[in-house]
């Protein structure tokens, strides 16, 4: 098929910049190197939208920083995604630290933060009374927040394909030729996809698909882990603190998350591109840097860890986005580490106008629907709303992940919504169904079911997360 | 609203055997609460045998031992809904209690109950709170979800399996596994003794020929996307890993049985406090929490080795909320609350208190202690006086053990009980 764009990489910057093109009359495809959107950097993150005053000045990042988080709170509220403008601190220990940090409240404020202020180490107890005796001061950002990278990429790449937008997943280009109008994308399989203009958004891959048409790039995989606590430890810090950055690293953050749990990490480390393993060295040094800045963390509330990998530029601080010097209507998103999920919004647009630039002709489509409807929605009604449901469709009144409380109807709508759920793990991101407590112990047999029956394939061909991940290996003698 | 004097959350063992104990000690109003499609709970997914020996003095498999349970709720005809989800649990007038639940037929309906008794069971530590570095890949799962993959739906979760934790669940699937035809490469245990019983060592894994590595981990897991391997590693007296002694282990699968945790959200949320030792509610000799008129039992309560142990503390459960309902929903007159405390050796007790009557039936307290140990006595106390001193040729924390105290003994004592283990 011809699309007038092809959009590789499904993860926030692709699956946004998909949706923000879903405005205009364009045939767009997403091409997807995984089984599903969201399984890059997006996945595995400190899911933060950042105040903007860590970048410097006049900087992509601190612009467009400071412009997507403005622009997060309507964007979630239009897509049904969890936003929380939670707020965050970065806390000093010692003066010099303390100096750091008024440097960066004076680089928020002129990248035009809202909201910030240094505050006393006592203030900054009394609004988070978790917080170390030995905070001498700290960075309050009231404008920052909190939201799911990969809740808000699938809400997004499902907007777009409500409105017409494909989404081919399994898909690794391994070639672009250019013939003056089209691109071809060729996969490993060999299958083609043709386009006039493409955006690379492929993350830690988006170097090697740019020197596909010419342009020379080269990143380096830095990896984060990252432990995940129980629902019951989540309340211990409301907003998300920071260390403050030192030549050693930019420290340790507390966090809660969207759903209510608490996340800590992550480290730092350069490694492989397909290094996303955690190390008992990571977890450890987690564990005493995290206890610098907030007392009282129950480790032995810990449900899950795991590891992200981030796509940096070894020398360069800033984003790269641009149109390809080597190829007229490609445009380029490569670097996009932190702040990428807080910019992402504003990525989007700018990545917009590159290709506006770049020739395409923009045209509003008049049949855009701007919103879409979560399959997590159900969670959120009142109990006459979800007794409404229930009666409409009984599936929504019975409970398959005990420790979430999700439905089998959530569970449904998952696997029949854009984009389809095809994998637990699919699931799991979509619904949390299998993200809690029992991290899928009980769940796993009656997903694996749902997804088997809806999809009209035998249990053991389900997968974990598409490829050769199977869950189960055969039938019983 | 519905209403019912004893509202039971949890339709397995103990849920059952408390509604069978509250409706022969004299309550027929009584509504068991199951999330799964019927009665029976993990006993379900336990078709091999060993179950009923104390309790009815036969071997039985865990589905013929759920039957019996479940025959006598249908011959008393107690009420019963399954694929229904208890929401929450609260406080509501004149002592009783307001249960919130959802299911496909009614919604989200709330349930007036007289008397609350918890017997959720419990679910299995897994890999991400065991913190096993490596990689996330598919095959890795925890003993009962194997389990309930061969046995109920037919399906093999692996073939070259490796299980961690020689917990009873892992030994039973390790028999379970090699019978299906998967090679079971070896049983790694953290600690240097087993955490099960002894005979499903010797049934499950040396009449198997399966090798059992005590003091051993899995301290890396490999494979991108199934499981292709794990490193296993010695470790040191202080259960730290010994980089040098460590082996590459190939295997597709990667089996858990590494403990159970008390499933306990809905007592918390209902405000009850938790033994930090065993993960469930503190109770007195009655199996009554810390909330009038809430009771708890089975392994939401603690975990238990034999399901036997299990029907017997349910039925003093279940006793003790129709003792509570028949009183106009109030409790017995306590003169006397004493503690007991669990110390030298010995991790923890249930009952963790005693609330002493004037007439004070014969209490036993049953206790793990934390390490294997040899020829010593297990001697109970309240201060100066000693209430009990017994001999236990050997004591491990895989098997629970316990102790009677009689009930003119609890008349005198005036202050905190102590169960210790000497030479």
């Amino acid at each position: 098929m011809n699309y007038d764009v092809a959009v590789i990489g499904a993860g926030v910057t692709g699956g946004l910049t998909a949706a923000a093109l879903a405005r205009y009359r364009l045939g767009v495809c997403i091409v997807e190197a995984g089984a599903d959107v969201a399984l890059g950097a997006t996945k595995a993150n400190s899911a933060i939208v950042h105040g903007g005053y860590d970048p410097v000045p006049e900087t992509l990042k601190a612009k467009l920083n400071v412009k997507g988080a403005a622009m997060m709170a309507d964007l979630c509220r239009r897509l049904d995604v969890h936003y929380k403008n939670n707020g965050s601190m970065v806390v000093a220990f010692d003066e010099e630290q303390l100096e750091h940090v008024k440097m960066l409240y004076e680089r928020g404020k002129t990248n035009g933060v809202p909201e910030i202020s240094v505050i006393t180490g006592d203030e900054a107890r009394r609004l988070e009374p978790a917080l170390s005796k030995n905070v001498v001061g700290a960075l309050l950002c009231k404008s920052s927040g909190i939201v799911c990278p990969y809740d808000l990429t699938i809400a997004a790449v499902g907007n777009a394909m409500d409105n017409g937008t494909d989404l081919v997943c399994n898909f690794r280009v391994t070639s672009i030729s250019d013939d003056g109008e089209f691109y071809t994308l060729r996969s490993e399989g060999g299958d083609e996809i043709k386009a006039k203009y493409i955006v690379n958004a492929a993350g830690l891959g988006s170097d090697e698909v740019a020197r596909l048409y010419g342009d020379d790039y080269h990143l380096v995989a830095k990896k984060g882990e990252y432990m995940l606590l129980d629902k019951s430890e989540g309340g211990l810090v409301s907003r998300t603190i920071f260390q403050t950055p030192t030549k050693a690293g930019k420290g340790i953050l507390v966090t809660p998350t969207v759903d209510g749990n608490l996340l800590v990490g992550p480290t730092s480390e350069k490694t492989e591109r397909d290094d996303k393993t955690t190390t008992l060295e990571g977890l450890d040094t987690i564990k005493a840097k995290a206890s610098l800045s907030v007392d009282g963390i129950n480790y032995r509330a810990v449900i899950t860890s795991f590891a992200g990998l981030r796509s940096s530029f070894e020398e360069s601080e800033d984003f790269v986005l641009e149109i390809s010097k080597h190829s007229p209507r490609a445009v380029n998103a490569i670097g996009i580490d932190s702040p990428g999920l807080s910019s992402s919004p504003a990525i989007a647009e700018y990545i917009v106008n590159l290709l506006k630039d770049a020739g395409l002709g923009l045209e509003e489509n008049p049949e855009y629907v701007g919103t879409r409807i979560s399959c997590k929605h159900f969670r959120t009604l009142s109990d006459a709303e979800k007794n409404e449901m229930i009666k409409n469709d009984p599936s929504y009144g019975r409970v398959i992940c005990r420790c979430e409380t999700v439905t089998e109807g959530e569970i449904l709508s998952a696997i029949r919504q854009n984009p389809k759920a095809t994998t637990t793990d699919g699931i799991k991101r979509r619904t949390r169904a299998g993200m809690g407590r029992c991290q899928a112990g009980f769940c796993t047999p009656f997903v694996t079911e749902l997804i088997a029956k809806e999809l009209g394939i035998a249990e053991n061909q389900v997968t974990k997360t598409g490829g050769g991940s199977r869950l189960l290996l055969g039938k019983r003698k | 609203m519905k209403k019912c004097d004893i509202a039971i959350i949890g339709g397995g063992p103990a849920g059952m055997a408390a509604a069978v104990s509250a409706y022969d000690n004299g309550v027929k109003n009584i509504l068991i609460i199951e999330r799964d499609e019927g009665l029976g709970g993990i006993l379900r997914q336990c078709i091999h045998n060993g179950f009923g020996l104390h309790r009815f003095g036969e071997e039985l498999t865990g589905p013929e031992y759920a039957d019996r349970y479940k025959k006598m709720v249908l011959e008393r005809e107690i009420p019963y809904i399954v694929k229904t989800m208890v929401l929450g649990i609260e406080q509501g007038e004149n002592g009783r209690h307001t249960v919130t639940a959802m299911n496909s037929e009614s919604g989200v309906f709330t349930i007036d109950a007289g008397a609350v008794v918890l017997a959720m069971g419990c679910r299995e530590r897994s890999r991400g709170q065991l913190n096993i570095p490596g990689e996330r890949p598919a095959g890795v799962y925890t003993a009962g979800t194997a389990q309930r993959f061969i046995n109920i739906k037919g399906e093999m979760p692996g073939k070259n399996v490796v299980i961690l934790g020689s917990g009873d669940i892992g030994l039973i699937m390790a028999r379970r596994m090699t019978l299906e035809g998967a090679n079971v490469k070896v049983v790694c245990e953290l600690m240097p003794y087993s955490g099960g019983l002894n005979r499903n060592i010797v049934q499950c894994l040396n009449d198997f020929d399966i090798p059992l590595r005590l003091s051993h981990t899995v301290s890396k897991i490999h494979g991108k996307e199934r499981v292709e391997g794990v490193t296993v590693s010695e470790v040191d007296e202080h259960l730290r890993v010994i980089p040098e002694k460590s082996e590459y282990i190939e295997c597709d699968t990667l089996l858990l049985s590494c403990g159970l945790l008390p499933e306990n959200e809905l007592t918390k949320g209902a405000g009850i406090e938790l033994d930090r030792v065993t993960g469930g509610a503190t109770v007195n000799q009655n199996r009554r929490t810390e909330q009038t008129g809430v009771y708890s039992c089975g392994n939401v309560l603690h975990v238990h080795d034999l399901v036997d142990y299990v029907s017997e503390e349910a039925e003093l459960a279940g006793k003790s909320a129709a003792e509570f309902v028949k009183a106009g929903c109030k409790e017995p007159e306590y003169v006397r609350r004493l503690a007991v405390i669990a110390t030298g050796g010995v991790r923890y007790t249930v009952p963790q208190r005693v609330d002493v009557t004037e007439n004070p039936d014969d209490i036993k307290i049953y206790f793990r202690v934390g390490a294997v140990m040899e020829n010593v006595r297990v001697r109970v106390s309240c201060g100066e006086k000693e209430l009990l001193l017994q001999k236990k040729r050997k004591v491990a924390p895989g098997e629970m053990e316990f102790v009677r105290i009689k009930g003119e003994q609890l008349t005198e004592c005036d202050g905190d009980i102590t169960v210790e283990i000497v030479k």
